[in-house]
Formats: C-alpha cells, sequence, structure tokens
C-alpha cells in the first residue's frame, strides 16, 4: 500500500529488520550456501549493507524484496570468495570423475539412465525430489555453487564465468560433472529405495 | 565417430551455448543409434526443468523446514547495526 499523498515512510528501525526479514532471509541464505554459518554471515553482511545504503531506498517498493536483492548480492559474493583458487578447497576443477562413467574406450560403464520410459513422470515423485536435494548437497562445493547459480538461479553461463572469475570452459566442465554425478547419485539412491 | 563420453560432454555443454554446426551433427547422429546418451541427454533436460520450475521443492524438505535464525545469530547481527549506526 502507497502511503498517502506519498508521504515519505519512517524509516524502520534497523534492528527491527532482524526480527522481521531475518529468517527469510537466512532461509534463503542457506538453501543457495548449503551452511548455516556462512548464512548467517551473509545475513549480518546484508543487514549492515543495508544500513549503509538506506539513504538510496527511497522507500518505493517492498522493504523485504529491497532487502533480498542486496542479499542475492551478497550471495555471489560469498560465493566467488569461498571458491577462489586459494581458498584451500584445492584446484579450479578438482579431478576428473570422467574414468568412473566411462571405459578405456568411451563407452558408458553404466546405464545412465534414472526411469527407462517416461522419465518426467519421476517429477510427481517425492522421491525423485528427496535423491536430487540429498544429492546436490552431496556434491563438491565448486560444482554445487556453479549448478545452483545456473539451474536454480537461472542466471546465464557467462555472467556466472564474470561473477566467479572463472573461464567458460572451466564453467562448462563444472557443470558436466555436476551432472554427472547428480544422475549416478539420483540413480543409486533411488535404487536402494526401490522406486526404479 | 563421437563415443559416449565427448556426446555426453557435448550434450552438457549444448544446454550453455550453440556448438559449432559438425559438434551437433556428430552429436546428433550419436543420440539417433545410442539409448543411454540419448536417455541422459533427456534426463539433463528433466533436470534444469524440474530445478526451474520447482526451486522450492528442490531447496527446502517440506517434511523438515530449515529451523529459523538462531537466537546467538539474531543478537549477534543487532549488535552490528547498533554499532554500524553510530
Amino acid at each position: 500500500m502507497a502511503a498517502p499523498g506519498n508521504q515519505p515512510r519512517t524509516p524502520t528501525d534497523p534492528t527491527e529488520w532482524v526480527d522481521r526479514y531475518g529468517d527469510t532471509l537466512y532461509r534463503f541464505a542457506v538453501s543457495r550456501l548449503r551452511n548455516r554459518d556462512s548464512a548467517e554471515e551473509v545475513v549480518q553482511e546484508t543487514f549492515v549493507a543495508a544500513l549503509r545504503a538506506r539513504d538510496q531506498y527511497c522507500g518505493e517498493g517492498a522493504e523485504g524484496a529491497w532487502l533480498l536483492g542486496i542479499c542475492k548480492r551478497k550471495i555471489v559474493d560469498f560465493i566467488r570468495r569461498r571458491n577462489r583458487p586459494d581458498a584451500g578447497i584445492g584446484g579450479e576443477l578438482g579431478s576428473d570423475p570422467s574414468k568412473d562413467f566411462f571405459d578405456a574406450k568411451g563407452n558408458w560403464r553404466f546405464d545412465p539412465r534414472i526411469l527407462k520410459s517416461r522419465p518426467e513422470d519421476s517429477l510427481e515423485r517425492e522421491e525423485f525430489w528427496q535423491a536430487f536435494r540429498g544429492c546436490l548437497k552431496g556434491l563438491p562445493q565448486r560444482q554445487a555453487d556453479v549448478f545452483t547459480l545456473r539451474e536454480l538461479d537461472e542466471m546465464a553461463s557467462h555472467e556466472i564465468c564474470k561473477e566467479l572469475d572463472i573461464s567458460s570452459s572451466n564453467l562448462w566442465v563444472l557443470l558436466h560433472r555436476a551432472r554427472l554425478q547428480l544422475m549416478r547419485c539420483m540413480k543409486s539412491h533411488l535404487e536402494r529405495w526401490g522406486v526404479l | 565417430m563421437l563415443r559416449c563420453r565427448e556426446v555426453s560432454r557435448l550434450v552438457s555443454e549444448s544446454m550453455e551455448h550453440e556448438l559449432p554446426l559438425r559438434q551437433r551433427l556428430g552429436v546428433w547422429m550419436h543420440l539417433a543409434m545410442c539409448r543411454l546418451c540419448a536417455g541422459f541427454a533427456r534426463q539433463l533436460r528433466l533436470l534444469r526443468r524440474a530445478a526451474h520450475e520447482n526451486p522450492e521443492r528442490l531447496i527446502a524438505d517440506p517434511a523438515e523446514p530449515e529451523p529459523p535464525l538462531s537466537q546467538e545469530a539474531r543478537e549477534r547481527i543487532k549488535d552490528a547495526l547498533r554499532h554500524g549506526q553510530s
């Protein structure tokens, strides 16, 4: 609701933001970073940055959306920091898992198909989602981070490269490895649960 | 003739940018003959669709919602804001 006569709204006390929007931002950050401590850190950075930028926020549009926008920015910054080559999580691409998937001739070592007929039907099953969630969490951090930005946040490839300062060929390799591992992991979960 | 290893990689890459014509043809010919790779390609598109259409289901377990921000974190952040204000 717009204030009558376009009167400037009384700004919310910043500490009140924490009670009002803290949980939403925190849950959003956990979903992107898969780590509670990191999410708390990012939420704090978000509010501190919002406080500094408060003059630029003219009170148009929802305060919550404004804060979420800042939070998304901070999440990408955090992801960049934690995936830097010097962040202590190994080289840019990690080890090549393709030997696990393909034999010396380059043929599949196993049937990669999760459901042989109409895999689209699996979207209806809770087990599919449970496997997807579990397997995404189990990916090496860099792979999970680029997969999340690409597929969940629908960020364009060139944007991810720019934000994370990686080459496009490295991004493609990371995404491909993430997809291969996800597929194998989901298949083994679903087989174990007797869903297939 | 492209092998499954290359085809799976190219199929994945084709979701990021348009492949050169020659590679496209190679992939297309391989997929027409290889059920495993064709199934893999279909599943890649399925994963993308699933993530785009139902991001909520992918990130949060409906049976186990993420707990809220802890009281300690809440106080710590408020402190940081009070300091930032002064």
